[in-house]
C-alpha cells in the first residue's frame, strides 16, 4: 500500500510517535483523515469520536469505527487501558475541564497524544502587550466572544499541570510559526517563546507496586474468603 | 436439514416449508412444521460473501424493495434497497422474509395449522424476537449462505439485528441498528396494550376466532394502527403537515366528523391498514416486541459469548425526534459496545420526522448505510 502523506503537519509528526499494529482512539477525528493515515502507515486498529454531526456522517460512511458524540461526556464509557494510543490534537483548550480530560486519556490509553496552540508564542505575547487586546493569530483565528477555545495555556502551564499530575513527558515536539521542528525537552531557553504548535507523547509514571515480605504464603484463611 | 421451496404466484414470493422440525420456541411451546415467505433481490456472488439479510419493522413484510402485490404499491424500503440504491442489488445479495407470527404468508396466526384445516388464530404460540431469528437463521442454511455479510433493521428489525448479533455472531459480519433499543420501554409497552385492547374490545374479534365468520375486526385493529401511527411521527412532524388544517371544509363542523386533516389523515391509516394486516398478528408481533429485553444481560452476552464475536461491527443510527425509541437508548447500546472496546459506529440524525425517519427520505441515513456497506465490504473483498 502507497503511504498516505499527512494532510495537516500535526499530523505527519503524531504519526512518528507511534509504533506499528496500535489501537488508537482519535478524540474529535473529523472525517477520519488521521485515522485513514494511521490505518495505512502504520497498521493501527482505530476509533473515532466526534462532536460534530457531519463530519460524524463522513468518517462512519468513509467506513471507520467513529461515535457521534461528546468526548466530555462520552470518554467515561471506555474501560481502562483499552488503547494503546489516545489521541487529542488541538482540542484541549476547547474542552470544559481540561485536566479531567487528561487524566480520562491516560486512564483509556496506556500514552497519550495531545497537541495545542501554545498561548505563550511572542506573536501572542506582544499582540496582548501591544494592542492590550485578546490576540487574534493564525492558529487561533477567532474574536473572544465567539471562540471554541475557552482554556488558553502556554506550554510552561502545560507541563506544570503534567508535574502536577504526575504525568511523564516521553517525547515533546515544538514547531515555529514557520513550521520549523524542534525538540522541546532539549531546548530550554526560548522554548514557550517561539513554539507556535506544541505535540506531547506523555504516560503516567510507573510506580513499582510494593511488595510486602512475608514467610507466610498465606495471608487470609479459606474459610474467611468463604464467607 | 429437509427444506421445500415454492413460488406462490399470487404472493409473488418465495416460499421456505422447514417440515418436522420441531421448532422449539422461547416459550417452550414447538411449532413442528412452519414456512416463511421470503423475497430475494441481486445474486449471490461465487464465494457467497455478498448476502445481506433485512428484517422488518412491526408492519412490515418481505416486500422491501420493489412491487408489493398485496398493497399494490411500492416495497416499503424500495428507496433503500434497489439496484444503485444504499442497500445496493446490483452488489448485494438482498434477502427479506415475512417473520414467524407475521401475515404475508409465513407461518402465523391467519395460516392453517400443521394438519388441520383451521387457522391457528388464538391457538398460535406466543413468538419473540429471538424466535423469529432462530427461524430466520435456518431459512439462511437452508439457502447455503454459511455467513451473512450484514443484518439491517428498523425498529422491530432493529431488535432481530441485535439478536442476530447476541445468538449467532459467527454467522454474520456486522448489523445496522437503526431507531431501537435494548429493551421495550415501559412507556412502548403501554401504547401497545392499548392497540391490542382497541382490537380485544371489538366484538367482532371473537377471541381471535373473527376467521370463522370471515369477518375483520375493523374497528379495533384500525383504531390500533391509529395509536401506534401517532407514536411514529413527531409533534413537530404533525404541525408541520397538518397544522390545524381543516379537511375538505372551511369552516368546523361542530361535530365528530373528521374537521381536521390530521384526523381524516389517521383514520385514512387506519382504514388502509386493516386491509393489509392481521388482527391477532398484530397483537402476537407487538407482544414479541413487548418481550425484548436484553437491558441487563446484553453486555454479559457479548462479553461472554460462546460463538466468537470480536469481528462483529456494528452501526447504530438514532434520530433526533425518536421518542418511540430514542437517541438515549440507542448510545446505552454503544456505550456497552465501547467498554467492551468492539467496533461501533453511531449516529444521531438530525430531523423532525420522528421514529418513522428511517423509512423516509434522509440522506444522511442513506449515506452512512452505503458507505459503511460499501468500504466494509470492499474490506473483505481484498
Amino acid at each position: 500500500m502507497n503511504k498516505i502523506n499527512s494532510i495537516r503537519k500535526d499530523w505527519s509528526l503524531i504519526e512518528t510517535l507511534i509504533a506499528q499494529d496500535r489501537k488508537i482512539l482519535d478524540i474529535g477525528c473529523g472525517d477520519g483523515g488521521l485515522m485513514e493515515q494511521l490505518e495505512n502507515n502504520r497498521n493501527a486498529i482505530t476509533h473515532g469520536i466526534e462532536l460534530n454531526r457531519d463530519l460524524a456522517a463522513n468518517a462512519i460512511a468513509r467506513g471507520f469505527n467513529v461515535v457521534h458524540g461528546n468526548a466530555e461526556l462520552d470518554l467515561s464509557q471506555y474501560s481502562n487501558n483499552s488503547f494503546d494510543y489516545v489521541i487529542l490534537s488541538q482540542t484541549l483548550q476547547a474542552m470544559m475541564k481540561p485536566k479531567d480530560i487528561l487524566s480520562e486519556l491516560l486512564r483509556i490509553g496506556s500514552k497519550a497524544i495531545v497537541s495545542f496552540p501554545n498561548f505563550g508564542h511572542w506573536k501572542i505575547r506582544l499582540q496582548l502587550l501591544i494592542s492590550g487586546k485578546m490576540p487574534v493569530t493564525e492558529s487561533l483565528p477567532y474574536t473572544w466572544y465567539d471562540t471554541p477555545n475557552i482554556h488558553f495555556f502556554t506550554i510552561k502551564d502545560f507541563l506544570n499541570l503534567c508535574n502536577e499530575m504526575n504525568i511523564v513527558i516521553e517525547k515533546s515536539i515544538g514547531l515555529t510559526s514557520k513550521g520549523k521542528q524542534f525538540d522541546i525537552s532539549e531546548s530550554v531557553t526560548g522554548v514557550n517563546f517561539f513554539t507556535h504548535e506544541a505535540i506531547f507523547l506523555l504516560s503516567y509514571k510507573n510506580f513499582e507496586p510494593i511488595k510486602i515480605k512475608s514467610s507466610k504464603k498465606v495471608f487470609a484463611k479459606n474459610s474467611v474468603i468463604a464467607n | 436439514m429437509n427444506t421445500k421451496f415454492t413460488t406462490d404466484t399470487k404472493l409473488e414470493s418465495e416460499i421456505a416449508y422447514f417440515e418436522n422440525i420441531n421448532l422449539k420456541l422461547e416459550s417452550g411451546d414447538i411449532i413442528d412444521s412452519f414456512k416463511l415467505a421470503f423475497k430475494a433481490y441481486g445474486k449471490l456472488n461465487t464465494d457467497k460473501t455478498n448476502a445481506i439479510l433485512v428484517c422488518h419493522a412491526l408492519t412490515g413484510d418481505q416486500y422491501v424493495a420493489g412491487n408489493n402485490p398485496i398493497t399494490g404499491r411500492e416495497g416499503w424500503w424500495s428507496r433503500m434497497v434497489g439496484p444503485n440504491k444504499p442497500i445496493d442489488t446490483n452488489k448485494f445479495f438482498v434477502i427479506c422474509s415475512n417473520v414467524l407470527g407475521g401475515c404475508a404468508g409465513s407461518t402465523g396466526p391467519k395460516e392453517l395449522q400443521n394438519g388441520i384445516d383451521v387457522a391457528y388464530g388464538g391457538n398460535f404460540p406466543s413468538v419473540t424476537i429471538k424466535d423469529m431469528v432462530k427461524a430466520q437463521s435456518l431459512l439462511i442454511e437452508s439457502l447455503n449462505i454459511e455467513k451473512l455479510f450484514s443484518v439491517i433493521g428498523g425498529s422491530m428489525g432493529a431488535m432481530q439485528a441485535l439478536q442476530w448479533a447476541i445468538d449467532f455472531p459467527d454467522k454474520i459480519l456486522n448489523i445496522i441498528h437503526i431507531a431501537g433499543a435494548l429493551k421495550h420501554s415501559a412507556q412502548n409497552i403501554a401504547f401497545h396494550e392499548v392497540g391490542r385492547q382497541a382490537i380485544m374490545s371489538d366484538p367482532i374479534w371473537k377471541n381471535g376466532k373473527y376467521f370463522e365468520n370471515n369477518e375483520v375486526p375493523e374497528r379495533g385493529l384500525s383504531v390500533a394502527r391509529m395509536i401506534a401511527h401517532i407514536t411514529y411521527l413527531s409533534e413537530n412532524a404533525m404541525h408541520r403537515k397538518f397544522g390545524r388544517k381543516l379537511q375538505s371544509r372551511d369552516i368546523i363542523s361542530f361535530g365528530f366528523d373528521a374537521d381536521f386533516q390530521v384526523e381524516s389523515y389517521l383514520r385514512y391509516q387506519g382504514k388502509s391498514f386493516v386491509e393489509r394486516f392481521d388482527a391477532n398478528s398484530y397483537l402476537y408481533l407487538t407482544r414479541a416486541m413487548d418481550y425484548f429485553d436484553h437491558d441487563e444481560t446484553f453486555r454479559k452476552n457479548i462479553e461472554f459469548s460462546h460463538n466468537p464475536n470480536n469481528h462483529l461491527k456494528y452501526l447504530i443510527v438514532s434520530f433526533t425526534s425518536d421518542w418511540l425509541f430514542p437517541t438515549i437508548e440507542s448510545k446505552i447500546i454503544v456505550n456497552q459496545l465501547n467498554s467492551l472496546s468492539r467496533e461501533v459506529s453511531f449516529l444521531e440524525i438530525d430531523t423532525d420526522k420522528g421514529h418513522d425517519s428511517f423509512l423516509l427520505e434522509e440522506p444522511q441515513l442513506d449515506d452512512v448505510i452505503k458507505g459503511f456497506l460499501t468500504n466494509n465490504f470492499a474490506k473483505i473483498d481484498e
